[in-house]
C-alpha cells in the first residue's frame, strides 16, 4: 500500500500534475519533458536572436549601479583610504563586513554543487549551474573590499608569496595571509568546477548554434566536447573528486575567514564557535540569495517546470536548518559571554544588546531569527513564492548586520575607555557596497544570457528515458513524445 | 599533418539508451574492440558494455595533491626560516602548526587543477577536428537526443557489409560511413 500523502489534499488535489502521487512531494521537474524539449528549452535562452526587452532594462539599471561603484573606486584609488569611515578603533568598517557578506553568500553555490552531489541529491541538478555562477560573481565583489583595504591596491601582489626585491616574503602565521591562500584557492576552483560542467553544455549550444559567431564562440568554448563514453566517464570521475575537494575548501574557507577574528584576543571575536557558526551562516545568506535570484528568474524566463516549487522548498528547509545553527551560535555567544566570567566580555556582550549600535544587534535577531525561523517551519510558506522571496531578502539583511554587529560592536569599545570611539560609514563605504550589488547583477545577467543556466546533461539524466529497468524502452519513448 | 583520406568508421545512430546499449554489447561479443558510444548525457550502462569505467584521473589527482602539500609546505619552511628568517614576537622560526593551513589550501587547489586537467589530458581536449564530425546526423543529436555508437574501420573485425548488418539488426534509425 502506497504511504498517506503527506500534503494538505484539499490545496493539492491528487491529480496536480507536479505532485507524486506516492510520495506527495512536489515534482523536481514537471512531466512531459523529453531529451529535445530539455534541449530546446534551455538552449533557446541563450541561442535566441531576440533578447527580452526586460533582459537589458535589467542591465542598464545593474550596469548604472555598477558604475556607481566604479565611481567610488576610482576616488578611493585617487584620495586613499581615508574618505571610508574606518578609523582606530573602528580600523575594519565596512571593508570587512561587506567582504565577509559577499563570500558567504559565495557559500551557497558550492554547497549546491559538491555537497549536495555527494549526498547524491538529485533535485540539485536543476539549480547548481547558476548557484556556481552565483559564488563566482560573489567572489569577485568579496574580492574588491580587502585588495582596496590595503591602501594600494597596486601593490596587492605583495600578498602573494612572489619573489621580489625586498627580499622578504609573506607572514605565514598570520591568519590574513591564510585568508590569501584560502580566497585564492577557492576562487581558482571554483572558476574550474563551473567551466568543467558547462562544457558539454557548450558542446550543445554549438551544435544548436545558428550564426556563425555563435558556432565558432560554443565550439571554441566546448573544446571539441563530443560526448563519447569514454570522455563521459573521465569527466564524471573528474566532477566527483572536484566535489569531494571542494567540499572540505567551502568549509575551510569560512573557517579561515572566521580565524581573522577569532586568533584576535579581542573580546567579540576570541571565541571557538566562529568556525561552525560562521559555515552555517554563510550558507543561510547564500541559500538566501539563491532564492533572491532563482524566483526571479524562473518567472521570467518560464523556468517553472525545471526548478519547480520541489526546489524552493527544499532550499527553503536547508535555510531552516542552517538558520537554526546560526541561532544556536548566538546564543553560545551570550552564554560565553556570562560563562566566561570575564568583565570585558560580558560588557562587550551588553555593549552589542543595549549601548549606542544596540539596534543593529536586534535588528539581526529579528532578521535572522525571529522571522525567518518563526515562519519557514510550514509548508504552505515554503512554497508560497512571493513570501520566500521577501524572507530571503530579509536574511541577506539580517546577515549583513550579523557581519556589522560582529566587526564594529567589537571594535569600538574595547579595553580602554579611553580609547573608545565610534564608527560611522561615509557615502563612499555606501556607493561601493552598492556598487558591488551593480556589479553582481551585471555579470549575473551577462551569464545568463550568453551560457546555459540550467544544465542540460544533467537534467535529461534525471529523465523516465534514461531509465534501464523499464519493460519496454522504445515503448517508453514514444509515451514522453 | 598530412590529409589522411578513408574510412573512420560506421556510425549508427539510435532513438533510445537502451537501443544503443544492445548494440555495443551485441558487438563486443561479436569481437569488437575499437568502438566508441556517444551520448548527450553520462550512460553508464554503456560505459559497463565498452568495460571503460576505470580511469586514471583519481591517482593523477591524488599525485596533484601530494604535490600541492608538499610544496605549500616546504615553500613556508624556506621562506620563513631559511631565506629570510624573522623573529615575530617571539614565535619559533619553523611554526609548522601555522604552515598547515596554506599547505591544506594548495592541497585542494593542486589536486582540484590535477582533475580538472588530467582529465581533459586524457581525453584529447580541446581538439577542434574529429571526423565524426563530418557525419551529417552526428551534430544534429549527439549533444542533444540521439545515441550514437561508432564502430572504427581500425577493428580487425571491421567489413564495411558485415558490420553494417550487425548494426541494422539493432534497430539502428541510421548507419551512415564517416570519412577521416
Amino acid at each position: 500500500m502506497a504511504p498517506k500523502p503527506a500534503i494538505d489534499q484539499y490545496r493539492h488535489p491528487v491529480n496536480d500534475p507536479m505532485i507524486d502521487p506516492v510520495t506527495g512531494e512536489f515534482a523536481v521537474i514537471a512531466p512531459g519533458h523529453n531529451f529535445t524539449s530539455v534541449t530546446r528549452k534551455i538552449a533557446n535562452v541563450v541561442l535566441t536572436s531576440h533578447t527580452p526587452l526586460g533582459w537589458f532594462m535589467g542591465l542598464v539599471v545593474a550596469g548604472g549601479i555598477a558604475s556607481m561603484g566604479v565611481v567610488a573606486i576610482t576616488w578611493l584609488v585617487l584620495k586613499g583610504v581615508g574618505i571610508w569611515g574606518v578609523t582606530i578603533p573602528g580600523a575594519w568598517g565596512f571593508a570587512i563586513v561587506n567582504f565577509v557578506w559577499w563570500i558567504g553568500i559565495g557559500h551557497a553555490g558550492t554547497l549546491i554543487s559538491a555537497i549536495l552531489l555527494l549526498f547524491k541529491q538529485s533535485w540539485r541538478n536543476s539549480i547548481n549551474r547558476f548557484a556556481e555562477a552565483m559564488t563566482i560573481f560573489a567572489v569577485v565583489c568579496a574580492g574588491l573590499f580587502p585588495v582596496l583595504h590595503i591602501g594600494r591596491p597596486w601593490l596587492g601582489y605583495w600578498l602573494l608569496p612572489l619573489p621580489n626585491t625586498m627580499n622578504i616574503w609573506p607572514q605565514f602565521r598570520s591568519p590574513l595571509c591564510w585568508d590569501v591562500f584560502a580566497v585564492s584557492t577557492y576562487a581558482t576552483i571554483s572558476v574550474v568546477f563551473w567551466y568543467i560542467g558547462m562544457i558539454p553544455d557548450f558542446g550543445t549550444l554549438r551544435d544548436k548554434a545558428q550564426l556563425p559567431f555563435a558556432k565558432w564562440f560554443y565550439g571554441l568554448l566546448s573544446l571539441g566536447w563530443r560526448g563519447s563514453t569514454r570522455h563521459w566517464m573521465r569527466y564524471e570521475t573528474a566532477s566527483l573528486l572536484l566535489a569531494g575537494l571542494s567540499t572540505p575548501l567551502v568549509l575551510s574557507v569560512h573557517t579561515v575567514i572566521s580565524f581573522d577574528f577569532a586568533v584576535a584576543a579581542l573580546p567579540g571575536w576570541h571565541t571557538t564557535v566562529f568556525p561552525p557558526y560562521f559555515v552555517a551562516g554563510a550558507i543561510y545568506s547564500g541559500f538566501a540569495m539563491v532564492l533572491t535570484l532563482a524566483i526571479p528568474i524562473r518567472k521570467f524566463y518560464h523556468m517553472e517546470d525545471l526548478v519547480t516549487l520541489r526546489h524552493l522548498d527544499n532550499m527553503g528547509k536547508v535555510m531552516l536548518g542552517t538558520g537554526l545553527i546560526v541561532a544556536y551560535g548566538y546564543g553560545l555567544e551570550v552564554f560565553m559571554a556570562w560563562y566566561s566570567a570575564s568583565h570585558w566580555e560580558w560588557f562587550m556582550m551588553w555593549n552589542r544588546m543595549f549601548g549606542p549600535m544596540g539596534w543593529g544587534y536586534w535588528l539581526l535577531i529579528l532578521f535572522n531569527i525571529a522571522l525567518p525561523l518563526g515562519s519557514l517551519w510550514w509548508r504552505r510558506l515554503r512554497t508560497n513564492v512571493a513570501y520566500l522571496f521577501a524572507i530571503s531578502i530579509v536574511i541577506n539583511i539580517g546577515m549583513w548586520f550579523e557581519r556589522f554587529v560582529i566587526v564594529v560592536t567589537s571594535l569600538y569599545r574595547d579595553f580602554l575607555p579611553s580609547s573608545w570611539g565610534t564608527y560611522r560609514a561615509t557615502k563612499w563605504d555606501y556607493m561601493l557596497y552598492i556598487g558591488t550589488m551593480g556589479i553582481f547583477t551585471s555579470l549575473f545577467l551577462l551569464f545568463v544570457r550568453l551560457a546555459p543556466m540550467i544544465p542540460m546533461n544533467e537534467i535529461k539524466m534525471m529523465l523516465p528515458q534514461t531509465k534501464f529497468d523499464h519493460v519496454d524502452a522504445e515503448e517508453t519513448m514514444q509515451e514522453t513524445m | 599533418m598530412p590529409v589522411q583520406e578513408g574510412l573512420y568508421g560506421l556510425l549508427a545512430e539510435f532513438n533510445t539508451p537502451q537501443a544503443m546499449v544492445k548494440a555495443t554489447q551485441a558487438a563486443r561479443s561479436a569481437g569488437f574492440r575499437r568502438m566508441e558510444c556517444y551520448t548527450p548525457y553520462p550512460v553508464e550502462e554503456a560505459a559497463t558494455a565498452l568495460d571503460v569505467h576505470r580511469t586514471r584521473v583519481p591517482l593523477l589527482t591524488l599525485m596533484g595533491g601530494i604535490c600541492g602539500l608538499i610544496t605549500a609546505f616546504l615553500m613556508q619552511t624556506w621562506m620563513s626560516a631559511i631565506s629570510y628568517p624573522i623573529n615575530v614576537a617571539g614565535r619559533p622560526l619553523f611554526s609548522w602548526p601555522a604552515f598547515i593551513i596554506p599547505a591544506y589550501e594548495w592541497t585542494i587547489l593542486f589536486a582540484g587543477l590535477s582533475a580538472a586537467f588530467s582529465m581533459l589530458a586524457l581525453n584529447g581536449l580541446p581538439q577542434p577536428y574529429h571526423p565524426l564530425f563530418n557525419a551529417p546526423n552526428f551534430r544534429v543529436g549527439a549533444t542533444d537526443d540521439k545515441f550514437f555508437l561508432c564502430l572504427e574501420a581500425t577493428d580487425p573485425k571491421f567489413s564495411l557489409v558485415d558490420t553494417r548488418n550487425l548494426l541494422e539488426d539493432f534497430r539502428a534509425v541510421s548507419v551512415v560511413e564517416v570519412d577521416l
